[in-house]
């Protein structure tokens, strides 16, 4: 044991005198739970568009008064011609033209119908999406007022009601998200690499050499990593709750022993890794490229896991993130208990374990 | 070169093979080395030498034969092995960003020596290789020759039986070489046996004893002066080219 806090005191040498790796570890969850919360936002306010009305009339103002004051769009320019619509799209600033043709309003009360055109700058695909959506909305509603006015046999008023995420902020996504990203990155990467130092220097022979036992070795090398991944998922789960407001609605001893859970599926990721990588770097670039690219794409942080084909949801289904988000988003926003989520649980320990079995049995090829 | 062979054998090598797959890296070695003997290990990059090292020092473990480092037995007694025997490479393997005696604590603590007794002879040690004024500095900013040297010292801080010296003195500088290898003779005396590969044949001619590999085979084996007089050489680099190109 006495061997064993040595060892671990070592490491904590290594971590605290490499000042510029530890400002990286402690001030990136951060900075990057900032970026994220404030400056990726799928909520678009402010789009700028320009109009193109054909009819002026009564009922065109109307419309054209209730989508400016809904506060999702600017009128950037009115414009007089179709010729002027690819212009004002080149020009950059426009992101939507919305066009009314030539006797709106007469046709809407002669013949019961007319038609809005609305085109879109879709070479940002998302934002295209959103405000056409909104646009929709905003005349579906339009629509609803006209006929209040007039009697109708029979209506279905949708009441619709968003459960956990009502007001649909995106900073909701991001938290669990970044918490995920972060706990995979620092276990995952950090442990990969310094174990692969230790290969590169020569120590690791030293080390196999000397009395201590492998498992030793690798615990040695674990556990700083636990406790400084685990304060940095503290310190994003607290950014979130006073920056964000993130709501907490379940248990924080669930919340904080399934992060150490997933704390230990990127550990032994790590450990896996380092059986394999020699020098830092390929530790390094293994650990980007085989942890943060699906972390960040394919556990359905960013893009949703549904709408891919069927075999990116199969590698999906082996990214760990993809589980822990499951877990994670489910504890904070809806507030449920361990029994709903014994699946995700699992799921993480049978990877924790065959990890371990295949780093072992690499480990053990390598001796022989 | 005079010594007295010692009865006692520290390592005791019979019928070894290590095999991956159809590669033979080890081809039936027999020998044994004897306790506070200075044991030269020799042979060109691939001719089996480091797989032979690390199955003396517990590491792998041999495909057949029988070997006994220390007086335990490879395939059983690893553990007892690895507590009676030390080991540096050419990597000095300290940790760069620890002082030196920062070093010198770690490698002591893991092989369990208590905290007192590691910084009495700390002190003594420190003192020894005239390292008073650098003791608490990063062994990044040291000289290669002091690193050398003290990564030896560090690797027989715990007094193992036996130090693998696995090319000590790969890319240090000949007077370096020379002040390593009176280090080398130090431990000896203390009655250490010290089993060590090298590149360097003038250093060959240091050793007691060398064993020559090739192939995984060894094909020579005695005392410099003996191999000489047999090959009808000049030095250890015609002996070594001559078993070479055999």
């Amino acid at each position: 044991m006495k061997r064993f806090v040595g060892f671990i005191k070592k490491e904590f040498y290594h971590i605290l005198r490499d000042y510029r790796s530890l400002l990286i570890l402690i001030g990136m969850p951060v900075v990057q739970i900032l970026i994220f919360g404030f400056a990726i936002s799928n909520d678009i306010k402010d789009a700028k568009i320009a109009i193109l009305d054909n009819s002026k009339d009564e009922i065109t103002q109307k419309l054209t008064q209730k989508i400016l004051s809904s506060g999702y769009f600017i009128l950037e320019k009115n414009i007089s011609g179709t010729g002027d619509i690819e212009n004002s799209f080149k020009q950059g600033k426009v992101k939507q033209v919305i066009i009314f043709e030539n006797d709106f309003g007469k046709k809407l009360k002669k013949e019961g119908r007319a038609s809005v055109q609305i085109i879109s700058d879709a070479s940002d695909p998302n934002t295209a999406n959103i405000l056409v959506n909104y646009t929709n909305a905003i005349i579906s509603s339009f629509q609803m007022e006209m006929m209040k006015s007039q009697v109708i046999p029979f209506q279905i008023i949708p009441e619709v009601k968003l459960f956990y995420n009502p007001e649909m902020k995106s900073v909701f996504m991001f938290i669990p998200g970044t918490i995920t990203l972060l706990l995979m990155l620092v276990s995952a990467m950090m442990t990969s690499i310094s174990i692969a130092r230790e290969k590169e220097l020569g120590t690791m022979e030293v080390l196999l050499v000397s009395p201590l036992k492998p498992i030793q070795i690798i615990a040695g090398k674990v556990v700083p990593y636990i406790l400084l991944s685990f304060i940095n998922a503290v310190t994003i789960l607290l950014l979130g709750y006073f920056v964000f407001n993130m709501p907490f609605n379940g248990s924080l001893t669930l919340l904080l022993s399934e992060c150490l859970l997933f704390l230990i599926v990127a550990l032994s990721l790590g450990i896996f890794i380092s059986t394999f990588a020699n020098n830092q770097l390929t530790a390094m670039i293994a650990s980007m490229l085989g942890l943060m690219l699906p972390t960040i794409l394919l556990s359905g942080f960013i893009f949703p896991i549904e709408n891919m084909p069927g075999w990116l949801q199969v590698i999906c289904n082996i990214t760990p993130a993809k589980w822990f988000l499951i877990i994670i988003k489910s504890i904070m926003l809806k507030g449920i208990g361990l029994k709903y989520i014994i699946k995700e649980n699992l799921v993480l320990i049978g990877m924790i374990m065959f990890f371990i079995a295949m780093s072992v049995k690499k480990f053990k090829v390598r001796l022989e | 070169m005079l010594y007295a062979l010692s009865p006692v054998q520290i390592i005791e090598v019979k019928n070894l093979f290590k095999k991956f797959g159809s590669f033979t890296a080890n081809d039936d070695l027999t020998f044994d080395v004897k306790q506070g003997e200075i044991f030269g290990f020799l042979g060109a990059n691939g001719a089996g030498k480091t797989t032979a090292i690390k199955i003396l020092c517990g590491l792998s473990k041999p495909t057949s034969g029988e070997v006994k480092v220390a007086g335990f037995d490879v395939y059983t007694q690893t553990e007892n092995i690895k507590k009676n025997i030390g080991y540096m490479s050419q990597k000095f393997s300290l940790y760069e960003d620890l002082t030196v005696t920062e070093n010198i604590r770690f490698y002591a603590g893991i092989y369990g020596i208590s905290r007192k007794e590691i910084k009495e002879r700390t002190n003594i040690l420190v003192e020894k290789l005239h390292l008073e004024s650098v003791k608490d500095t990063l062994i990044k900013s040291l000289p290669l020759g002091w690193k050398q040297k003290l990564a030896f010292s560090v690797a027989i801080f715990h007094e193992p039986k036996i130090v693998f010296l696995d090319e000590p003195t790969s890319g240090v500088d000949p007077i370096t070489r020379r002040q390593f290898w009176e280090m080398i003779y130090e431990a000896a005396n203390n009655d250490m046996t010290v089993f060590v590969t090298t590149h360097y044949l003038d250093e060959a001619e240091y050793c007691n004893r060398v064993s020559i590999m090739v192939d995984g085979r060894i094909d020579a084996l005695d005392s410099p002066k003996n191999l000489k007089e047999k090959y009808n050489a000049e030095n250890m680099n015609e002996v070594f080219l001559k078993l070479a190109r055999k």
